[in-house]
Order: structure tokens, then C-alpha cells, then sequence
């Protein structure tokens, strides 16, 4: 049965997921998180941070990972499986038939109308990192962190990875001090 | 032999070289599957790309499985999936599950804590983007009275994101037969 359901978990963001996999993070995110409970916020939340900074694509990763916490091997399978296959076939089988749609305005209209939803899924997401923050470290430190963090990732464009390590080592010391 | 090795090499390459997830990967496809082995021209790899965008799923293994699949079929498909996936869930599962033994250790708890926020930030960003794209492709107004009604959808009415995103799907590709108007 659990099998059944990671297979639900992934197939529905990988199914669901326009514009790519950074798309589908808050489907799965909804999955995981809310429907089945596999993992609290700030679980899914080290998961996508070590997602990040790893090399490779992050809704594949994520699914592997999850999968795996889950169901093992077969978990990891399963998962992979779901959020991959489906939306390949479609791409290897409608190639022919989108090929001839693809200037077309309606097909072009689904990326754009679903921007708004994804966008409203991540700031919502957005937020509740933020509260899960706010809970663990207090306003102040999740407040400082933001700040240095958004200014090394956006400002300076330091890599995500390594601004991840940075926030981890900072995590480490301020236990010390 | 000879092929499905290549394209092993090919997709390993860019599976373990594309930081900051699939579309980040798009240019070192490119770089392996035009410029270094020629499976496709700049034409095909465009026309790939785009109808890659146009579907659901990650991006980053609808193009590796389907350049496989030109190149070797079935086979070359796996073994392009294969390589682009299984090297970074790996090591995603092996740091991962290094992290998770030392749950509980104060030290450790504070690093996962001071991450949260981080991840916050790359989350705000990646909504910014979102956003940003919407207001530029169907004009801001448009974009921010959408944004506003799917927002009370999601978030107030707690309708989930599937209904959500097949109703547009309905309301989009329903009168593609009957009209060929625009949006």
C-alpha cells in the first residue's frame, strides 16, 4: 500500500508540474507535507536545501530521497518512476501531434495562466518557512538570516550551495557560543 | 555499445555538473547533445526545448529521455535517465542519511534550523520569478487579479492545486477546436 501511495505522491506533481521541476516542489511539498505526513515543514525543508545544493535536477532528487525514507530501494524506485515516466511518455507519444500546436497561442496560454498558481504556491510555502523559522530560531535570527542570505545568494550571487554550508556552520558554531 | 556508453557519459556529465536543479542543466545538454556528439541540430534541440516547457513534469529528464530515445530507443531512453538521476539521489540519500544520525545532537539541530530561513529566501526568490514572468506574459494587471483568485482558491478556499490546474487546462484547451482565438 505505501507503495501505492508514494507511487500518488510523485505522479500527481510530476503529472501537474508546468514549468519544469522547481514547479512541482510545492505539489510535492503538499503531498508529503500535508496529505500523507511523511515529513514536519522544516524536514521537507532540508531536503530542498540539500536538493538544492546538490548538483543535478531537484524534483528527481527530491523524489529519490522521499521515496527512499519511505519505501526503500523500491520506494526510491517507485517515486522516480512516478514523477518521470508519465509526463516522458507523453513527451515521446504527443511529439508529433504538439509539434504542430506548438506555436499556438492555447497551449502557450497554459504556461502562462499556471504561472500564478505555482507562484502562489511558493509564496505560501515562502511563508511557512519563514513561521517554522520563526518557532526554531526566533524573529530576530530568522530575520538576520534572511537578510545575509538573500543578500549573498541575489546581491553578491554566491552559489546556493554554498551559502546553504555557510548557514549550516553558523548553525553548528551558535550552539557553541 | 558504443552508443549507449556515450550517451551514459553524456547525461552522467550533465546530471552531476547541473547545479541549482533541471533548467540549470539546459545549456549543458545542449553543449553534449549538439556541440559534442551531434544527435540533433540547434533546430531540433529548440524545437525539443519548447515543447519540453509546454508539458508537465521536471524538465531536466523529459529532455534526456527523450534525446535518448532519438539516439538509441528504449535503451538509450534508460540509460539517459539512468545516468542524469541515479548519481545525484545517491548522494542526496547518502549525505541525507549521515544528517539523520546525528538527529537529536544539539549542533546538529541548530544547522538544520539556521537552513530554514535560507531556504525561505531561494523560495521567495523562486516566487518573485514566477510572479515577475506572469506580469510580463499576460500583463500585470491581468497578473495580479489572477494571482489574487488563485490565491483565495489555494490558500482560503483550501481547493487543492490538481483541481486547480486541470480546471485551467479545461478552460484553455476546451475551445481549441471551435475557435482560434487568442487569450
Amino acid at each position: 500500500m505505501i507503495y501505492w501511495y508514494i507511487f500518488l505522491a510523485f505522479f500527481i506533481p510530476g503529472v501537474l508540474g508546468y514549468g519544469g521541476g522547481p514547479a512541482s516542489i510545492p505539489l510535492v511539498e503538499k503531498e508529503v507535507v500535508d496529505r500523507y505526513g511523511w515529513m514536519t515543514t522544516q524536514e521537507f525543508g532540508e531536503v530542498l536545501a540539500l536538493g538544492n545544493a546538490l548538483p543535478g535536477p531537484i524534483a528527481t532528487k527530491m523524489a529519490g530521497y522521499i521515496g527512499y525514507m519511505e519505501g526503500g530501494v523500491l520506494g526510491s524506485i517507485v517515486a522516480l518512476f512516478a514523477s518521470v515516466a508519465p509526463s516522458l511518455f507523453l513527451m515521446l507519444i504527443l511529439m508529433a501531434t504538439l509539434m504542430k500546436y506548438k506555436d499556438s497561442m492555447q497551449v502557450k496560454n497554459i504556461t502562462k495562466l499556471i504561472r500564478p498558481v505555482i507562484a502562489v504556491l511558493l509564496g505560501a510555502m515562502t511563508l511557512q518557512f519563514f513561521l517554522t523559522s520563526k518557532e526554531a530560531v526566533g524573529s530576530i535570527q530568522t530575520i538576520v538570516l534572511i537578510v545575509v542570505s538573500y543578500w549573498l545568494l541575489e546581491v553578491r550571487k554566491i552559489h546556493p550551495a554554498f551559502v546553504i554550508g555557510l548557514a549550516l556552520a553558523y548553525g553548528a558554531i551558535s550552539s557553541f557560543i | 555499445m558504443k552508443t549507449n556508453a556515450d550517451i551514459f557519459a553524456a547525461f552522467f556529465r550533465v546530471g552531476i555538473l547541473g547545479f541549482g536543479g533541471g533548467p540549470s542543466a539546459i545549456p549543458l545538454f545542449h553543449r553534449e547533445a549538439v556541440k559534442k556528439y551531434k544527435w540533433m541540430t540547434d533546430d531540433e534541440f529548440g524545437d525539443t526545448l519548447a515543447l519540453g516547457n509546454t508539458m508537465p513534469g521536471p524538465i531536466a529528464t523529459k529532455m534526456a529521455g527523450y534525446i535518448g530515445y532519438r539516439v538509441n530507443g528504449i535503451a538509450g531512453s534508460l540509460v539517459a535517465l539512468f545516468a542524469s538521476v541515479v548519481p545525484t539521489v545517491l548522494l542526496m540519500i547518502l549525505l541525507l542519511g549521515a544528517l539523520q544520525q546525528f538527529k537529536g545532537v544539539e549542533w546538529v539541530n541548530n544547522m538544520s534550523a539556521a537552513v530554514v530561513p535560507v531556504v525561505g529566501v531561494m523560495l521567495a526568490v523562486m516566487t518573485w520569478d514566477f510572479f515577475k514572468k506572469s506580469g510580463e506574459s499576460l500583463g500585470w494587471m491581468r497578473a495580479i487579479w489572477l494571482t489574487l483568485m488563485f490565491a483565495i482558491m489555494l490558500e482560503v478556499l483550501h481547493i487543492h492545486p490538481a483541481f486547480v490546474i486541470i480546471g485551467i487546462l479545461i478552460i484553455v484547451l476546451v475551445p481549441l477546436k471551435k475557435r482560434g482565438g487568442t487569450m
